[in-house]
């Protein structure tokens, strides 16, 4: 649903100079299915993408969600699989966006510009199933003109969930509207995380209280070059795995 | 839909919106998480001391049957009974029919879960017995006749002029204060009366000593104390995952413990008991009984997958810093152990197909997990029990239906791409002719709390694809 991350993604890593490619057979890593207790119908799922992206040096997703489906849950899913062994394998080779780019590549100035106020939401998979803490936020103090403002309890989930945000509506939109509250108090322009499905949930949130707050995926800030202004960043995240 | 189920969407959809008792709640959990946090910076290497105390408990949950033989043995040759407990019934029956023969008739009780999970109370009153609840909090919930709210601090959504309000119906018309100070007082004096009027004391346990044969109960009241000693009868009723190898493994355990629950370095009354009065000593009961129960761990432990569950030390750290305990509180869990534990446990003892749902209200932000003192893969056995349930057939039909077509679609590149530009292109057209928000739109309960979702005009492989035409061209 939100293509933008993906190219933005595609562009940091271009500019970086990484050679790359998106399999176009790829679908999904099966979370949807999984998180709802449909193992059965996940693990062909994951079975696809293990095939699709087998011979992948590195797979580099903008999604800590999905990266900790592939690299926690894989093992256990596909414990009875004859692609087990592949997907253990390729599982050491998926990495989350600012996990490849801080934690294997060392790299932290990516040359981005963005001259805004940015509050940063810490994402519960990548924060805690990754352990992704502060990567990100190295990755967002290097960028040109940013001023990071931090919003309180920046951990706390923003009640999204999956399929919880449906078969619970009431207690998601609550937990979304809490988030939303420390958003609203730091002022920001933006607020950022790596996970685009929690943007999609707060971005509709924050619209809902037309809050002049926007989202934005860390892809799309670190995308930006020169000192221009996006607009509400409405075609934002995507699911896709460059 | 259980009845469970429905009950609990029904109180989580007004206790989220009740803006009033979120603000006690997160007023409570924001003083808590202070001191969580200076507490656990007093222990030089927290990860260490969690590892610790998870191996500890690994290991007599791996070996039960040893350590409460071992257990049972010690209290016995001092002079107390054990009494093993099938299920709540037996429990209770042993607690009730001790009392009638002693010719009990008044009880008082210090804080235990164990004894609300088997209804002990009820089942005591039912027999003409009254009991006192002598934790506060304990006490301010009996006086509300509801159950406790936290497994550790069990009145944690009241403030004090609705406790002050409560003391002046049930209590003493005359209380015109409602200082936490004067109100302790009140409860105390009424409290007095009971403790010496009780033949019979009922406790919980944290922990259950297999080598010294001692019961270990943490406190920060005294009433614990005034429970075990006073009285002629003294019965523990606790569940059999509370046993642990060494009198030493108290050493980490209890300011784990108070660590997790409180912030305390440690309670302020760490008490052993390992028997009855013995000749010679002025105080302690005469009659020592020890009740352990079972009511569907043995089951949970024949489970490997889940069998860690039963490392849990009730220290209620989990249910802090759930977003979800946080938005409902914890009476909408309709259980006896609410948040994260409750919602992996009360499947088990309960039934999966009545509590399943619990196993699914939660979005596996996997911060229970993150401070478990025990270290339980709390989120992951969410998970588990939703997987159980799915393969249970308890799920919906129309879910079910719902995923074999996602299945087909996610395991075909061209059906996923078409399935996606479907979507899109009919949302557009549902829109376009104005069906937003009728029952025909998908995206209905999505739009409830939010701004309707951007619809792309392309997909990022179309984006792709263009762009890497145009670069090959
Ligand atoms: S599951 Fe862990 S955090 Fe929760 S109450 Fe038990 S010991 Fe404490």
């Amino acid at each position: 649903m939100l293509p933008q991350v993906g190219v933005d993604t595609v562009k940091v890593l271009r500019r970086l100079g990484y050679n790359l490619d998106y399999p176009e057979d790829q679908t999904c890593c099966g979370q949807p299915a999984l998180n709802t207790g449909y193992w059965g119908e996940a693990r062909p799922c994951a079975e696809h993408f293990v095939r699709v992206f087998k011979n992948a040096d590195v797979v580099v997703c903008p999604s800590g969600s999905c990266v900790s489906v592939i690299r926690l849950l894989y093992p256990e899913l596909l414990a009875h699989s004859p692609l087990r062994e592949e997907a253990l394998s390729l599982a050491s080779r998926t990495f989350e966006f600012s996990e490849f780019l801080v934690k294997v590549e060392a790299i932290t100035q990516v040359g981005a510009s963005f001259p805004h106020t940015v509050t940063y939401h810490a994402s519960c998979h990548g924060l805690r199933e990754l352990g992704l803490r502060e990567e990100p936020l190295k990755l967002l103090r290097q960028v040109d003109g940013l001023k990071l403002i931090e919003m309180v309890r920046s951990e706390e989930c923003c009640g999204f969930g999956g399929t919880f945000a449906v078969k619970f509506a009431d207690i998601s939109g609550a937990m979304g509207n809490s988030k939303a509250d420390s958003v609203a108090a730091t002022s920001a322009e933006y607020v950022t995380a790596i996970d685009p499905s929690c943007l999609m949930h707060l971005d509709g949130i924050l619209g809902k209280r037309q809050s002049p707050t926007r989202t934005i995926h860390l892809a799309s800030i670190l995308a930006n070059e020169g000192p221009k202004n996006e607009g509400r960043q409405n075609d934002g995240p995507t699911q896709a795995k460059p | 839909m259980s009845t469970a189920a429905q009950r609990f969407l029904q109180d989580a959809a007004i206790k989220s919106a009740d803006l009033l008792h979120r603000e006690v709640i997160r007023r409570g959990m924001d003083s808590y998480d202070a001191a969580h946090l200076k507490g656990r910076a007093r222990i030089k290497d927290w990860e260490a001391a969690r590892q610790r105390c998870r191996e500890i408990k690994r290991e007599a949950i791996n070996h039960l049957d040893r350590y409460l033989l071992q257990f049972e043995e010690k209290v016995i040759a001092r002079g107390g009974h054990v009494f093993w407990a099938a299920n709540s019934e037996e429990a209770c029956t042993y607690v009730k029919n001790l009392a009638t023969r002693l010719g009990v008739r008044t009880v008082v009780k210090s804080k235990s879960m164990v004894t609300e999970e088997i209804r002990l109370s009820p089942a005591l009153e039912k027999a003409g017995i009254k009991v006192w609840e002598t934790d506060l909090g304990e006490f301010i919930v009996q006086l509300r006749d509801e159950p406790p709210y936290h497994i550790v601090t069990p009145a944690m959504h009241l403030n004090r002029s609705q406790i002050a309000q409560l003391f002046r119906e049930k209590l003493d018309p005359a209380i015109d204060s409602d200082d936490p100070v004067d109100l302790m007082a009140v409860a105390r004096r009424k409290l007095r009366e009971a403790f010496f009027a009780a033949e019979m004391g009922i406790s919980g346990a944290n922990f259950l000593v297999a080598d010294a044969g001692v019961v270990a109960i943490s406190t920060n009241e005294g009433n614990g104390r005034l429970c075990t000693s006073v009285p002629p009868i003294h019965v523990v009723v606790t569940g059999i995952e509370k046993v642990i190898p060494r009198l030493e493994d108290l050493a980490v355990l209890w300011p784990v413990l108070a660590t997790s629950g409180t912030g305390q370095g440690i309670t302020t009354y760490s008490t052993l008991i390992g028997g009855p009065r013995r000749a010679g000593e002025t105080d302690g009961p005469e009659e020592f009984h020890v009740v352990l129960v079972d009511n569907g761990r043995s089951a949970l432990l024949a489970d490997a997958e889940q069998r860690e569950v039963l490392h849990c030390i009730r220290c209620g750290a989990c249910l802090n810093i759930c977003p979800v305990f946080r938005h409902v509180g914890g009476h909408t869990y309709g259980t006896t152990y609410p948040g994260p534990i409750g919602s992996v446990l009360t499947p088990h003892l309960n039934g999966i197909k009545e509590f399943k749902h619990l196993s699914f209200a939660s979005s596996l932000c996997g911060a229970c997990s993150s401070v478990c003192p025990v270290k339980i893969d709390l989120h992951h056995h969410l998970l588990q029990n939703r997987r159980n349930a799915t393969e249970a057939g308890a799920t919906k039909s129309s879910e079910r239906a719902m995923f074999r077509i996602w299945r087909a679609a996610m395991g075909s590149p061209s059906l996923y791409a078409l399935g996606g530009w479907t979507v899109r292109k009919s949302l557009r057209l549902l829109y376009a002719l104005g069906l937003a928000e009728t029952f025909l739109d998908p995206m209905r309960v999505w739009n409830r709390y939010r701004s309707s979702m951007p619809l792309p005009s392309e997909s990022f492989r179309a984006k792709w694809r263009k762009n890497r035409a145009a670069s090959s061209s």
